[in-house]
């Protein structure tokens, strides 16, 4: 059946006047043919796309209103219970929107509810690319310009909720100086400058303006322009999954398929946002009042991004130090400087971090299921719980009085959870991710219990296993077995020391390698080790990891081959091309049981 | 002497007699009435017989902690000579006292006393010492209230504990500042006025009475007015707020981008083959998502 | 796959060591429309023209055409396979294509008089006071959400249940360059860089950075005006001798004989500056009365500075700072049973009987006390400003 489409004449008209000057045809045709992978967790990046979208729409809207300034007027509204009281004019503005503009009220609620969403979907998202590996190689600069995004996000989201100028906002303002005023050296002038003065000033909120409502969107939307650009250049990735290779995507075209399902899923982002706009208040800046630097309300939190930086603030110990003349207070410092850093420069690192310890420089096009890479996720789920203790402890009021637990306690949970929460969940997660892959093992290797039961002609009864389906096995099976680097001071045939692995960064690259390519790899699966009854006596499962001998069986019993080392998994379509080195020689010893 | 008795049969005589009398029960009772404390107006004097009910009251019960006498038990309870009526009221129509136990914070709770009897034992305390004493309605209404100047007081005063929506808030060592969302209007006054508890007294002197109307008009209409937004999510601030956006925000999307992107199936309602070779029916194996 | 009819049991070999056991036939694939194997695969015809880059033949080396309408290496589609030419036009199942189809059109629809309701809510509805503002954001805000998820609905469906189900492959273009066209590159620059002389000239190369360079710094220099400089601003406050301490709020004075009940605290203003933020940030203050016997604050000093006394007290009410050590929120919430002054940001403590000495939390310092004095009136005043400097710590502090 041939298509019966007539391309109506205005649109082919059109067509043709634009193709004259700008050699359309060609390109569109091959954009419109783009194939996009379909996985639930690629369409986070893409909440956080439309969520910005909404925010640059809602945001026009509120600026027709809003009044920068922080001139002091005798408020006279609509909201009577504050009649006669001083405010500024950036206030006394955002109370004109919330009940003096029709649907002034839910544009406010959707930016703010956007602006969350925004950020709750890129913490996702960097979530995903992280734990999915596919910020390797080619796409380590997006993942760079993706933290960069991330940043501008949290500094845009603090600017515009403090541009009402509420005593919420204000209070949040007011500890921003005072961390700037401690910053050595420097930190008066820059505190000086920004606000033009003492706190408050005048100038903070025109000029919170202008970077919120020019400089930042424009850089944000310069950064995702670039995202995007790079990703529909470099292909997205994909999921293991049978016929997915390193050098295709598969998937459905832009046109029509990817177009709707965006389209759709930009609606639904919208009706997400709307209903709770409509449903669940958000900043209700009537309530808390205009900002006077006198007073200020219990529960006073910034909104949940900025909690790490809050929950350190909080939890830190009163550590200040005088020497000649000078204060450095560290209590105010480390908190502003460390979590954040570690996070964020822990995740801008990381790449590079594993290529080094992985000596692994091929392409990747093909995500990892988090699993297969246990100290991957394990670092990951550290650093969530870094962050989530930190999170918790900005909201330390809160919790205390709702879950009636005493205030100080609380402290003092979050600060030994800081550093005990992230060591407990590394070796948990690690664990973990093992015990899986021996799950993937058993399951390529056993099939699936049927549950049906046959006896034997001898009596014995077995239980019938069916081998998984080819989707699945392409699934399990893709696993790249990471290569061992050569051992610290080995040496190669002419008794030359391989100098990448030489002096005590060669020593630390050592370890890293060796964690990182500890793996459990099904064995061939060629009827090694089974025993005559077709299902293994006990003790049948041994995992030893990084007894790599080459190829060969390990041999504990009926033991399954547990190599690490060259690609030993057969018959995996999503091998990626060159896993590395070559197997060497590696001195086993870390022992799995 | 003999000029009055000269003239006490004249018609004027009675007229002056009987403004004498009204000179003088003013004078006795305005000197009864001005010891009250407080500077509050004084509640209508109380018969010895309510004084007398609240002292057997007092005895049944408040003795127990408070001694005999309101003269306090050191580490058990305070004295309450002084502690006036207005803060028995408060702390007996709150449910507070009496006490379940001597620990951190007396928490509200339903009262067991009738409001005849919280009277009775109020009066009996303020018998005892003195102190501030129940303010009437006219004291605490809200008609001509500034709420504006009840907002700047509030939010420098009393929002640091009970939080700018009235929501309460931590305090040291498991103690917390109650939401006020239940107190009536007189409660909120007699608080102000005889710090309860780890909240601290703001007495006449520094919030005038009718600053603390304007205060109490402030709350009572912060709590009754319409949340316009939507529901209020605890009035807590961002902490709620932060938990929507991932747990109904993310959420929802979530669900939805695993229905966009789920694999499509046999519709229900397609055309399909039936029979044991079809692939279709009880024994039909799964798919691939059922494995792992 | 590597086919589509219904495999065999691929896994027969794998257990071929056990003997008499059974195994049960890999799975079977059920129909989909595009044969045993579910969804369409289209593949395309390549094109005549190689590269998406430029047709000038660059693209040969790395073989296939740039927008992967060939079959992978390796994939089950190569050599034909089973994929069609093109995205059929018909949608899968016409029954089920029906239902849908009114599906979406009732979504539609439905998309269509929740927008018109949104724009006569709009006009309809008023606002200027909080029930009015109430009833408008519920109505629009409920317009708005179904129009939009409706939409939404009607797209999801009509793409999941009205369009066929097709899966497209689509190769990867090598993203590194070819040697030969690295190689090209190079040459070009080379000769590029020689012809403009850059190498050959240092004087032109190096006067070149330095004339850029003030350029550069510039716009650092041009920011010096955004403020003044703090000079020892953050060292005094609005506070002197004799200023009357007024009670925030009402802007009353206030006596001690006002301020007489034991346990009272309340927030003070500076008279003069009661209307001034940049003055309160620094100077708000809270006044504490205490119970005869409650307080014991020492006299200590720093650096040689007096910076708390008994001496400073009037009638056992006593001054502090309202702007915390910290980070400079107000320091509030005061707890008259155990006298302790907790600021709500981030839970440092201080002790209001001992000189506002730090008990728990982040605060590195305690509250700078106010000297109190009262004036031939009898009411608070300052008896002169605090010495040392209040709120957060900054590098010149000392």
């Amino acid at each position: 059946m041939s298509t019966d489409v007539n391309i109506p004449k205005a649109l082919s008209g059109t067509g043709s006047w634009l193709d004259d000057r700008f050699h359309g045809a060609r390109g569109l045709r091959v954009f419109m043919r783009k194939v996009f992978p379909d996985h639930w967790s690629f369409m986070l990046g893409e909440i956080a796309l439309w969520s910005f979208v909404i925010l640059l729409l809602t945001g026009t809207f509120l600026a027709l209103f809003f009044v920068p300034s922080a001139a002091p007027v005798v408020y006279h509204g609509s909201y009577v219970k504050l009649d006669g009281i001083s405010m500024s004019e950036a206030y006394q503005s955002t109370l004109n929107i919330s009940f003096d503009v029709r649907a002034g009220l839910l544009m406010r609620q959707i930016h703010h509810w956007a602006a969350d969403l925004f950020m709750a979907a890129l913490m996702l998202h960097m979530l995903r690319v992280f734990f999915t590996g596919a910020y390797r190689k080619p796409r380590e600069v997006n993942w760079l310009i993706g933290i960069v995004l991330f940043s501008l996000g949290l500094v845009e989201g603090l600017f515009g909720y403090s541009l009402p100028d509420d005593q919420l906002s204000g209070a949040g303002l007011r500890i921003f100086e005072g961390v700037l005023q401690g910053i050595p050296i420097v930190g008066t002038y820059l505190a000086f400058f920004l606000f033009g003065g003492p706190f408050p000033g005048s100038d903070i909120i025109p000029r919170m303006y202008v970077m919120h409502v020019l400089l930042i969107p424009g850089l944000i939307l310069a950064l995702i322009t670039a995202h995007l650009f790079i990703m529909v250049h470099q292909k997205h990735t994909q999921m293991p999954a049978k016929g997915n290779t390193e050098k295709n995507v598969v998937g459905q075209p832009f046109f029509p398929y990817f177009m709707a399902k965006g389209g759709a899923w930009f609606f639904f982002i919208f009706a997400a946002i709307a209903m709770l706009a409509t449903f669940a208040q958000i900043n209700p800046i009537w309530i808390y009042g205009p900002y006077t630097p006198v007073a200020i309300s219990s529960a006073s939190q910034p909104d949940f991004y900025m909690w790490i930086l809050e929950g350190a603030l909080r939890e830190m110990p009163a550590w200040e130090y005088n020497f000649l003349g000078h204060t450095l207070s560290l209590s105010v410092l480390i908190p502003f400087a460390l979590p954040l850093g570690v996070i964020l420069g822990g995740a801008a690192v990381w790449p590079f971090f594993e290529r080094w310890a992985t000596g692994d420089k091929s392409y990747h096009n093909v995500n990892d299921r988090p699993r297969n890479a246990p100290i991957r996720t394990a670092t990951g789920v550290a650093a969530i719980v870094f962050y989530g203790v930190l999170w918790a402890e900005g909201a330390n009021d809160v919790i205390a009085d709702k879950l009636q637990i005493p205030l100080y306690t609380v402290t003092w949970i979050a600060r030994v959870l800081t550093f005990v929460g992230p060591a407990v969940a590394f070796v948990a997660t690690r664990r973990i991710c093992l015990g899986l892959q021996r799950k993937d093992k058993e399951l390529l290797e056993h099939g699936l219990e049927t549950g049906i039961i046959r006896q034997m002609p001898d009596g014995e009864f077995i239980e019938v296993h069916r081998p998984v389906s080819e989707e699945s096995r392409a699934v399990l099976e893709a696993k790249k077995v990471p290569a061992l680097l050569p051992a610290p001071g080995s040496e190669d045939e002419n008794g030359v020391p391989s100098p990448a692995s030489r002096g005590a960064m060669g020593w630390a690259r050592g370890v890293a390698n060796r964690a990182f390519a500890e793996t459990i790899v099904a064995g061939n699966g060629h009827g090694n080790g089974h025993g005559p009854n077709g299902h293994g006596a006990d003790g049948h499962e041994v995992a030893a990891v990084g007894a790599g001998e080459g190829a060969g069986l390990s041999g504990h019993g009926e033991g399954h081959a547990i190599e690490s080392g060259a690609s030993g998994s057969s018959g995996s379509s999503g091998s990626s091309e060159g896993s590395g080195g070559a197997a060497a020689m590696a001195p086993g010893d870390e022992d799995e049981s | 002497m003999s000029w009055i008795k000269a003239r006490r049969r004249r018609p004027v005589a009675g007229y002056a007699a009987l403004l004498l009398g009204l000179v003088m029960v003013t004078l006795v009772y305005g000197a009864v009435a001005g010891t009250g404390g407080g500077g509050a107006q004084a509640q209508p004097s109380s018969p010895q017989s309510d004084i007398n009910a609240g002292e057997t009251l007092f005895n049944a019960t408040c003795s127990s902690c408070h001694g005999f006498g309101g003269a306090g038990k050191a580490g058990v309870a305070p004295s309450l000579i002084g502690a006036g009526a207005a803060a028995v009221d408060f702390q007996m129509s709150t449910g507070r006292m009496p006490a379940k136990e001597v620990g951190a914070e007396n928490e509200r709770k339903p009262t067991t006393f009738t409001r005849q009897q919280i009277y009775e034992i109020a009066d009996y305390v303020q018998s005892l010492g003195g102190g501030p004493t129940i303010p009437d309605a006219q004291q605490v209404s809200s008609v001509g209230a500034d709420t504006a100047l009840g907002e700047e007081l509030f939010s420098a005063n009393c929002a640091q504990c009970h939080n700018a929506g009235l929501s309460g808030g931590a305090l040291t060592y498991g103690k917390d500042a109650p939401p006020l969302t239940q107190a009536t209007a007189t409660q909120i006054y007699e608080a102000m006025l005889t710090g309860p508890e780890a909240m601290p007294v703001f007495a006449d002197g520094a919030v005038g009475p009718q600053a603390k109307r304007d205060i109490i008009a402030y709350i009572l209409e912060t709590r009754s007015e319409p949340s316009p937004g939507g529901l209020t999510l605890g009035r807590m601030g961002p902490v709620t707020e932060g938990l929507v956006i991932f747990l109904g925000g993310m959420g929802f999307l979530v669900l939805i981008a695993m229905w966009i992107t789920a694999k499509r199936r046999e519709p229900w309602d397609a055309a399909q083959p039936t029979g044991p070779d079809s692939g279709y029916g009880p024994d039909a194996p799964g798919d691939a998502w059922t494995e792992h | 796959m590597s086919d589509m009819e219904s495999r065999g049991p691929g896994g027969s070999e794998d257990f071929g060591d056990l003997e008499g056991s059974e195994v049960l036939e890999g799975p079977e694939v059920f129909e989909g429309p595009g044969g045993p194997g579910a969804p369409h695969r289209v593949i395309g015809t390549p094109p005549p023209t190689p590269s998406l880059l430029g047709g000038s033949g660059g693209s040969a080396g790395h073989g296939g055409p740039g927008s992967g309408l060939v079959p992978a290496q390796g994939s089950p589609l190569e050599g034909g396979g089973h994929g069609e030419e093109r995205m059929p036009s018909e949608a899968d199942y016409p029954a089920h294509a029906r239902n849908a189809e009114r599906l979406v059109v009732f979504f539609f629809l439905l998309a269509f008089f929740a927008g018109c309701g949104f724009i006569a809510a709009y006009i309809g509805i008023g606002v200027y006071s909080v029930d009015k503002v109430f009833r408008s954001n519920l109505a629009l805000g409920l317009s708005l959400s179904i129009t939009l998820f409706s939409l939404g609905m009607g797209a999801l469906i009509w793409v999941r249940h009205l369009m066929p189900d097709v899966e497209m492959v689509e190769e990867r273009h090598d993203l590194r360059s070819t040697d030969a066209e690295r190689a090209a590159f190079d040459d070009y620059f080379k000769e590029g860089t020689a012809a403009s002389q850059f190498v050959r000239r240092p004087m032109v190369r190096r006067t070149l950075m330095l004339a850029t360079l003030p350029l550069a710094v510039a716009p650092i220099v041009l920011l010096r005006d955004t403020g003044p400089l703090p000079g020892t601003s953050l060292r005094h406050t609005v506070w002197s001798p004799g200023r009357r301490l007024l009670v925030y709020g009402t802007n009353q004075p206030i006596s001690p004989a006002e301020f007489s009940a034991g346990g009272s605290m309340i927030t003070i203003v500076p008279d003069g500056y009661q209307d001034d933020p940049d003055a309160l940030a620094k100077a708000a203050v809270i006044i504490i009365k205490f119970r005869p016997g409650e307080m014991q604050i020492p006299t200590r000093y720093a650096g040689g500075t007096l910076i708390g006394t008994p001496n400073w007290t009037v009638d056992n009410i006593v001054a502090y700072s309202k702007i915390c050590t910290h980070v400079g929120c107000p320091v509030a919430l005061y707890e008259q049973t155990t006298h302790h002054i907790l600021c709500p940001c981030h839970q440092s403590t201080f002790d209001a009987t001992t000189g506002a000495t730090v008990i728990f939390g982040p605060a590195p310092r305690p509250l700078p006390q106010l000297p109190l004095a009262v004036d031939s009136s009898g009411y608070l005043v300052a008896a002169s400003d605090f010495t040392q400097p209040v709120g957060p710590s900054f590098w010149e502090r000392g």
